[in-house]
């Protein structure tokens, strides 16, 4: 079936080019987004100008704030905005706009005003662009009340789960991987939307759960194939929806272990893991067998050098301890 | 007064001396109400800004869009958020515009084309740029106007919004209103240019320089920007000279202005001046106008009456609207 396996990066561009033709209301812009500038920097947006004309497809100025602000704007008038911000780390320069703006409007307004817009970043380490161009920073979106954090692990569920943030009322940041964007996978089905806020069995196991998300869901599955050889099961619960997260899957999933790793990329400290690891503890602690593991990347930069950003990233072998020391 | 050629007919000049003493008596019952004690608040007076918001608003319709800041209580009023919520949204009750989430710096009257009220100095401009950009796809004659103020013009969101504002040529009017301090400090010290108009230039927009507080002078300079913003000819950036009477926020001792200019600008207050105009003009009677102002305060104080009155929001309000569909937020 090697005809249907695509490209995330074909997949984001085939997401987009359905959301945009079901619905006149969806705007894209963003640097370079349009077909004059080549479809985006890595041609995620390729042929959108051309389909649905430069009025809705834009290449903008680099100017975050005012990128996002104009996604603010229009989403408040009923438009369904997608801009796009070319590097996770570049959010910051609009973080004003993303925190104080697009989050809080619908509280700040009693329900009033609505932004239902998506913000797509990518970001990742694994090419070598060091400190300013791989953070995940996700963490810092979803402490921010208001927001939805979604990131997809395949082809088919990042395709999915952009339309649902494309359709959803609320503010969205839509994170991509950047080394996975040339990792090929099942095409998603036509049309095919992956509700918000339910995470999804990747791989089922009954000796210990590892919650993760985005690019770690590959790693923390080569990790359980690796264990697999010792005749221990590892399940593997991807979040798709990092805030508001799916509880009821997490806790179903390591009621029945008793044993949870929780896995990203981004800076263990203060991460995401950190947060889920507490809700383990508080609502299961009778049920543990054993004290939650974290993994996550050291609080570092990401560094430049291949043999520095390899010790970086978390890798299977990482995931391997973290469920070990779950089953001493 | 500057008698233009353009002077507007009777009841424009009549709306916007209403909607001038329907902000100007706010302010002093809201300075009244928070020395009372009744209503403690965070507070920044726009009290001797009036004129501008009257003029601009004059050559609005209810469909256009405003954006405006934390001082911008005369902003709303002259765009026709109704007394009796705003009031409300002040005392924190939840029959307030917002429930009582936002509070005075962050009013929001979609209905009315109030579109957001910003606590952050600059943000009014890349939001109404958005704005903007829905009615200019959907090929709308909206405009969307954006106050802010001197200080504004000093922080990158300003310049990121003119540019793009420019570059897709936007229905959109930037309104400076030059109030000659940003927080405590003064203008000259903080701004490289005499001029903020000049700033249009650099982003090859008309940068109007206009006395703010000559209503004729605010009406004609709001109206070409308007019009041209209606006509899809682009955006246009109103450097508008005023003067805030009250300090940076309510109650600070304000020792940092100029005591000189301050009195010198509250001798020159624009309200009076207009109403003895109006009715040197023949425009107006004496008693007319009085009549006008009476009913305004009337209509003030029974706004604030109601909304002292008003129930408080319910403590599970706090967990609503967070997201399109609630979910536990504790």
């Amino acid at each position: 079936m090697a005809q249907n396996k695509v490209t995330t990066l074909q997949a984001i561009n085939t997401a987009l080019h359905e959301a945009m033709a079901q619905d006149d209301s969806i705007l894209v812009f963003g640097e370079d987004v349009a077909d004059p500038e080549e479809g985006g920097v890595n041609g995620a947006t390729r042929g959108l100008s051309t389909e649905f004309g430069e009025s809705r497809v834009r290449s903008t100025p680099i100017s975050e704030q005012a990128i996002i602000g104009a996604a603010i704007g229009s989403a408040m008038a009923g438009m369904r905005p997608v801009a796009e911000i070319m590097l996770m780390n570049f959010s910051t320069v609009a973080m004003d706009m993303i925190v104080n703006h697009a989050a809080k409007l619908r509280y700040m307004s009693g329900g009033q005003t609505a932004v239902p817009l998506t913000i797509r970043v990518t970001t990742g380490a694994g090419f070598g662009t060091a400190g300013q161009h791989s953070d995940y920073l996700e963490a810092w979106f979803a402490h921010t009340a208001g927001l939805k954090v979604v990131t997809g692990s395949t082809p088919a569920e990042t395709a999915g789960l952009l339309k649902a943030c494309i359709f959803d009322d609320d503010p969205c940041i839509f994170i991509e991987n950047l080394p996975a964007y040339w990792q090929k996978g099942e095409a998603p089905e036509p049309g095919q939307t992956i509700p918000l806020g339910k995470a999804r069995i990747a791989r089922e196991g009954s000796d210990v759960t590892v919650v993760t998300y985005g690019p770690q869901v590959a790693v923390a599955e080569a990790a359980a194939e690796q264990l697999a050889e010792e005749k221990i099961t590892v399940e593997v619960v991807d979040l798709r929806t990092i805030q508001p997260w799916d509880r009821d899957t997490v806790l179903n999933a390591v009621a029945k272990t008793g044993r949870a790793v929780v896995s990203h990329e981004a800076v263990r400290a203060f991460g995401v893991g950190a947060e889920i690891s507490s809700v383990i503890h508080e609502e299961l602690f009778d049920q543990l067998r054993a004290p939650v593991q974290r993994v996550g990347a050291p609080s570092t930069a990401v560094p430049y050098s291949k043999a520095l950003e390899s010790a970086f990233v978390p890798d299977a072998d990482k995931v391997v301890a973290a469920i070990r020391k779950t089953l001493k | 007064m500057n008698q233009a050629s353009s002077t507007p007919d009777k009841a424009v000049l009549i709306d916007m001396y209403r909607k001038m003493t329907l902000a100007k008596q706010n302010d002093e019952q809201a300075r009244k109400v928070i020395m009372s004690g009744k209503l403690p608040m965070i507070y920044y007076s726009p009290r001797g800004q009036e004129v501008i918001p009257a003029a601009v608003s004059v050559n609005l319709g209810a469909e256009d869009y405003i954006c405006t800041i934390y001082r911008g209580i005369h902003d709303m009023l002259a765009k026709g958020v109704p007394l009796d919520s705003l009031w409300a949204e002040l005392a924190g009750r939840a029959t307030g515009t917002c429930k009582g989430k936002g509070g005075p710096m962050h009013i929001t009257h979609p209905e009315s084309g109030c579109m957001v009220t910003t606590g952050i100095v600059g943000s009014s401009m890349p939001i109404a740029n958005g704005l903007a950009l829905a009615s200019q796809v959907r090929g709308e004659k909206r405009v969307t106007v954006a106050y802010f103020g001197d200080a504004a013009s000093n922080i990158g969101a300003f310049h990121e919004s003119l540019n793009m504002a420019s570059v897709w040529k936007l229905p959109v009017v930037f309104v400076c209103q030059n109030n000659r301090y940003g927080e405590h400090t003064r203008f000259e010290k903080a701004t490289a240019v005499e001029r903020i108009a000049d700033r249009g230039a650099a982003y090859n927009m008309p940068g109007i320089h206009v006395d703010g507080n000559d209503p004729l002078a605010m009406y004609a300079a709001a109206k070409e920007a308007v019009e041209r913003a209606r006509a899809g000819e682009g955006p246009t950036l109103i450097e508008a000279m005023t003067f805030r009477f009250y300090g940076h926020v309510f109650g600070d001792a304000d020792g940092y202005m100029d005591k000189a200019e301050k009195e010198a600008a509250m001798a020159a207050d624009p309200v009076p001046r207009y109403r003895q105009w109006l009715i040197d003009e023949g425009y107006a009677s004496d008693d007319e106008l009085t009549t006008m102002e009476d009913e305004t305060g009337k209509r003030i104080r029974a706004a604030i009456d109601g909304a002292l009155e008003a129930p408080w929001p319910d403590e599970s309000e706090l967990y609503t609207d967070v997201y399109v569909n609630d979910f536990s937020a504790a």
